[in-house]
């Protein structure tokens, strides 16, 4: 289990205990918190659950991208080097605490 | 203007499937795509991505999948309207009036909306200086590239399509290709070539760098790129191409009254008919109570919605459930001797 903070592009926040083994994406999709659309359903086939990690720290501390996923993020809106890809974070207890935040849209 | 007892939305593993089941029971239909091939998500997403779950199939890639669908619906002689895009519905006389992009009109008594998440668009500039130029001289594909000789040409983008148009171009125009980091998803061969025509200056490469401004009044001077250190630049340019893949929108049938459920549209379940009558919608665009995303589930609906297509196509005829395995007529429509 974790505590994961959602902060949308106008500031609303949202915070969700997510079980451990679902992804960030998941967890954002199954409470209805806004800004995370994930068209492909997790497939890493599109771009449209792309976050950002404003933590340096977090940033590092997550699981190193998977071949392909900066390959997808290249599609994204406005990925940056600190974009991920939400349906590749898993949830785990090592990350309770971590805060992501919504690029302005995603398609 | 085509006559036709249902138009399907959508070319997809569950449009093709439903086509087959509307051709076993003796219904005519029209398929509409926006994309240029048959498949949808299989065939631009996933076309050599292995799928487990189709039933009696143990693996089989989307384009193994697209293929043997199309295959199936061969018999039944149906027309797909490719590169096309259904956009506008209208209701006379309990007929739908439906116009697509391209200007071809149908008149249906029944839709089906297979459209999966949406169609497929090229994803655009997030700056919104670019909306102006949309068409002119920002592009996001190419149709003629003589337009191209003797200019400045800034390329966006780091996968096949950026590069291959980044080398084509070289030939002939000032190239400028900037990609948002070191890495290019493109093939190896390309990025090598490219790496070769940076070093002769037959193009001017500029990664970490992405889109922050299009300048010019009327005309296109240039554009602003920008890197993450806040540093950014003006780049001369007669035209700025981007090619960023394509995203999935909603696009015109929201305008259609239907009722919406975030992008999704709510189905009763026993003939995936929608608020509207002799609008169906089925797959990964409907939504109900325990609704799975799957392509099998998508074939069931596909075959439900079919059955409910035929009152409407057949007001004075009563549908007769039969076998594959055991009707004639059924085997006859396939053309298949025994």
């Amino acid at each position: 289990m974790a505590k994961i903070k959602y902060i949308e592009f106008n500031g609303t926040e949202h915070e969700a205990e997510i079980t451990n083994g679902l992804s960030v994406m998941e967890g954002a999709v199954q409470n209805n918190i806004p800004g995370i659309d994930a068209d492909c359903g997790g497939g890493m086939s599109c771009a449209t659950c792309h976050v950002y990690i404003n933590d340096d720290k977090w940033f590092s501390k997550l699981p190193e991208k998977e071949m392909g996923e900066d390959d997808m993020l290249d599609q994204a809106f406005e990925p940056k080097s600190n974009s991920r890809l939400s349906c590749q974070l898993i949830v785990s207890d090592d990350l309770d605490g971590l805060t992501v935040h919504m690029p302005e849209k995603q398609v | 203007m085509i006559k036709t007892d249902v138009v399907i939305v959508g070319a997809g593993p569950t449009g093709l499937f439903c086509a087959h089941q509307l051709g076993i029971i003796g219904l005519k239909c029209e398929i509409v795509d926006n994309l240029d091939k048959i498949g949808g998500q299989c065939i631009e997403l996933y076309p050599d991505k292995p799928i487990y779950d189709i039933p009696a199939i143990p693996k089989c890639t989307g384009k193994e999948l697209t293929n043997n669908l199309i295959k199936q619906i061969k018999p039944f002689n149906f027309d797909f309207h490719l590169n096309d895009r259904v956009q506008e519905l209208k209701n006379e006389n309990d007929r739908w009036i439906v116009k697509t992009l391209n200007g071809k009109e149908f008149e249906t008594p029944n839709i089906i909306i297979a459209g999966g998440v949406g169609s497929f668009e090229p994803r655009k500039f997030p700056t919104k200086s670019a909306e102006k130029f949309d068409g002119t001289s920002v592009l996001y594909s190419i149709k003629d590239k003589t337009i191209f000789k003797d200019k400045s040409v800034v390329i966006f983008g780091g996968g096949d399509s950026a590069l291959d148009w980044a080398i084509e171009l070289s030939n002939s125009s000032k190239v400028t290709l900037v990609h948002r980091r070191d890495e290019f998803k493109g093939a190896a061969a390309s990025v090598n070539k490219i790496k070769k025509l940076s070093e002769n200056k037959k193009i001017n490469l500029i990664t970490r760098y992405s889109i922050k401004d299009v300048k010019g009044n009327g005309s296109l001077e240039g554009v602003e790129i920008k890197n993450e250190t806040g540093e950014s630049k003006v780049v001369k340019a007669d035209y700025v191409l981007g090619f960023f893949g394509l995203i999935m929108q909603l696009g015109p049938i929201a305008e259609w009254g239907l009722n919406l459920d975030k992008k999704t549209i709510p189905v009763n379940t026993e003939n995936f008919e929608t608020n509207k009558k002799g609008i169906f919608a089925i797959g990964d665009i409907c939504t109900y109570p325990g609704k799975l995303k799957l392509i099998l589930s998508g074939f069931h609906e596909g075959a439900l919605a079919a059955r409910g297509c035929f009152k409407y196509a057949r007001p004075d005829e009563k549908y007769r459930f039969e076998f594959t395995t055991a009707s004639s007529t059924i085997k006859d429509r396939l053309g298949v001797k025994e």
